[in-house]
């Protein structure tokens, strides 16, 4: 019998299951008030985490959000579980596994061992009873690395991924673009462009471009090509040089659905990459999550959006992925309202990823119709650099020309570096070394300048 | 009309339309004016090869070729991406005029959304029409069309403002010369692309189109995207839906957005699919 009431203040509170639990004891955002499922109140939200702080894991065990015959997520986390270490902590309670996770004796093998026997409900659970310190001592714990053709992860390395877009999909002009992200020292994650016609020729010709462009400036890194995963996937089977292969992901089947993917497409992609991709791996999957995706196409299941973006990462952990870049703030204020309500969740995630074993990168964006700016973006770049983030975005001058959002620029980029001593991945660094563009870790006088490619 | 006729027509015109006056008073001298060029800051400082940088301004409205002060932007960089943003804030409240509307021949519907902070907080709201729109549509809509083409302010009312008046004729005139039946086009004011679902089932139509503005960005708040979806029902999802998007003069340009729309939905018609499961069938056939 799982407890789900206490009285705090001389008022009792009481809620109806886990689920509901989980979903008042979040920190306040507004897609958990659209969704009609947030606390009524602060005192509410904190009787919810008191409540929470004492369930045993197991109760959490027992009552996924979502059960698992009805959800082909649920049964993915569930599946990829070690029993034998779940079993050793299911008497834990939440209160005592955030006690575990913060104290001086547990460290990244300990944290590492515990990963496999959480299910994302757990990982969204603690989160909970966590301030924003607590999130960023904690995810500093964990680093994880994986490697395509470039090793992502390594203590003292920051990477980033170029993003050059251009709003026709010019090649020229994404050239261009890339050429100064390079020049900046971003592109060491991957050359990641986002095509504005998700058509098989098209994509299969900013492969080309970005593969031909590596190769002849023999750039150590991987290319991608963000369309949907069925054309990347018809591009690969034309012969298309690609060495990481994308796709966006959601925390319930009913939101993979609205995205046109499932576990058994994702599979297809993976077999297909390790036969026709062009990368060493073995990690060469790419995914983004954000929290509100699953609110803002009707397939949450009156879940809390901190909790289905929990499972997005349970999900995507089965793919051994290079990279898992969280993009919360991406939709709009009916899911993240303003730059508090994103840096929260930019640190929530940021630790959720990583206690989920992967190697997860941040995006702290925000859209015009938000009630958040320049400041507040900056604020969320230090802040998850500080705790640990393997790498972020770099877009000309932080404005997105093509999807229309701010992200970090290649500005930010070199500047995050420069604020925490860190350098770009290993091999990458050599190469901007041999072009000039890097002495001792800093940025020489030729940084910057995209006419050095000619 | 002859010359007089259109003269005064102009004059007429421009005399309904005072222009907003933000020149500087004329008692100010020109010393006394901040200039700033709200143009690309060339901030590379020595750089290997001006020219290329140049080429590249031309070609890209991204913002390189801007130069470091540090490892940050230069002061007048981040001014200018300042401005862009305060700019782009201020669209996102603005409405698409009674004077367009009518000048295009399109009825105003509206959305549940009964004001701004409603709708944006709020997205069930703007997914369904309010009952009067839902009865003005079931006695004055063309019932059993091919296509019904709708118009949604979404997320900009400049979008839509920029866009329509090329986009729509072009539009229109491709599909009528495929044959297609075309239901009369109308505005849905403060709408999200999903009211598509709700519009379909009214009118009866096989296909239903949205043409909607995005959200501004700091680049352009002119940006309208197009939405279409094949006989829609309670189990569709957001991958049965296509969209091409990026319609503005400094992307897809809206006339040649309207060939290409009517080509596709032509297709779209007669694959009976939209979405995904579109272009699986169209890259199968290639």
């Amino acid at each position: 019998m799982v407890r789900l009431s206490c009285v705090i203040k001389g008022t009792m509170y009481s809620f109806s299951s886990v689920k509901d639990v989980l979903a008042k004891a979040s920190e306040a955002k507004s897609g958990d008030v659209m969704s009609r499922v947030a606390a009524g109140s602060s005192l509410e939200r904190m009787a919810a985490k008191v409540v929470l702080s004492e369930m045993q894991l197991k109760d959490i065990y027992e009552h996924p959000v979502i059960p698992y015959e009805t959800d082909e997520v649920t049964r993915l986390i569930y599946d990829d579980l070690s029993e034998t270490i779940y079993k050793t902590i299911q008497s834990w309670t939440v209160g005592e596994l955030r006690n575990y996770i913060l104290s001086y004796e547990t460290g990244f093998d300990q944290l590492a061992r515990l990963s496999r026997g959480l299910t994302s409900e757990m990982i969204a659970a603690v989160a909970k009873l966590m301030s924003s310190i607590d999130l960023v001592l904690a995810s500093q714990k964990m680093k994880y690395e994986a490697h395509c053709n470039t090793t992502i992860g390594e203590e003292g390395r920051l990477a980033f991924r170029c993003q050059p877009n251009h709003p026709n999909d010019v090649p020229e002009g994404i050239l261009y673009s890339l050429k100064e992200g390079l020049s900046y020292g971003s592109g060491d994650a991957v050359i990641g462009i986002n095509p504005n016609v998700d058509t098989v020729e098209s994509v299969k010709r900013l492969l080309t471009m970005s593969h031909e462009f590596m190769e002849k400036w023999e750039i150590p890194t991987q290319n991608c090509v963000l369309a949907h995963i069925t054309t990347q996937m018809d591009a690969l089977r034309q012969g298309a040089p690609v060495a990481l292969m994308f796709q966006s992901l959601a925390g319930t089947q009913k939101g993979n659905e609205a995205f046109g993917i499932s576990r058994e497409l994702l599979n297809e992609g993976y077999d297909i990459m390790a036969r026709y991709g062009t990368s060493a791996g073995p990690n060469f999957m790419y995914f983004e999550t954000g929290q509100g995706s699953e609110v803002s196409l009707n397939a949450d299941h009156g879940v809390d959006m901190q909790t289905l973006e929990a499972r997005s990462y349970g999900f995507a952990r089965h793919w051994k992925p290079f990279m898992v870049n969280n993009v919360s703030g991406f939709i709009g204020p009916e899911t993240l309202y303003d730059g508090r309500q994103l840096i929260r969740a930019d640190l929530e995630d940021l630790f959720m990823g990583k206690l989920h074993g992967l190697p997860m990168g941040i995006a702290p964006t925000y859209t015009n119709h938000m009630d958040a700016d320049q400041n507040d973006q900056e604020i969320g770049g230090m802040l998850t650099a500080l705790a640990g983030a393997n790498f972020y975005m770099g877009v000309p001058g932080g404005d997105d020309v093509m999807l229309n959002y701010q992200d970090t620029s290649y500005h930010d980029d070199a500047s995050l570096r420069e604020i925490l001593g860190l350098r770009p991945l290993r091999e990458f660094e050599k190469w901007m070394e041999k072009m000039g563009l890097m002495e001792n870790g800093k940025l020489t006088s030729r940084a910057g300048d995209l006419s050095i490619f000619d | 009309m002859n010359i007089e006729e259109i003269v005064r027509k102009v004059v007429e015109e421009l005399e309904k339309k005072p222009k907003p006056d933000h020149s500087p008073k004329k008692q100010e001298s020109e010393t006394d004016i901040v200039p700033f060029s709200e143009e690309r800051e060339k901030g590379v400082k020595e750089p290997h090869n001006a020219s290329a940088i140049e080429r590249a301004q031309s070609i890209t409205p991204a913002r390189i070729g801007i130069g470091r002060a540090g490892t940050r932007m230069r002061t007048a960089s981040y001014l200018q991406f300042r401005i862009d943003h305060a700019a782009a804030q201020d669209a996102v409240l603005k409405d698409v005029s009674d004077s367009f509307l009518h000048d295009m021949q399109l009825h105003k519907l509206e959305t549940k959304a009964q004001d701004m902070k409603t709708y944006l907080m709020d997205l069930d709201a703007g997914r369904q029409l309010s009952e009067d729109s839902v009865k003005w549509l079931q006695e004055n809509g063309d019932m059993g069309m091919d296509v019904q083409i709708i118009i949604c302010d979404g997320l900009s009312s400049s979008a839509v403002e920029a866009n329509v008046k090329d986009l729509l004729p072009a539009l229109m005139q491709g599909l009528q010369l495929k044959n297609i039946s075309v239901a009369k086009p109308f505005f849905i004011k403060r709408s999200r692309v999903w009211v598509q679902d709700e519009v379909a089932a009214l009118v009866d139509c096989d296909l239903v189109i949205s043409l909607i503005g995005e959200r501004p960005g700091l680049n352009t708040d002119e940006s309208l995207s197009a939405y279409m979806i094949y006989r829609p029902t309670a189990k569709t999802v957001e991958a049965d839906r296509t969209v091409i998007s990026n319609i503005h003069q400094g992307g897809l340009a809206p006339v040649e957005a309207g060939a290409h729309l009517s080509e596709l939905i032509g297709q779209m018609l007669v694959a009976g699919c939209t979405g995904v499961s579109f272009a699986r069938k169209n890259s199968l056939k290639s």
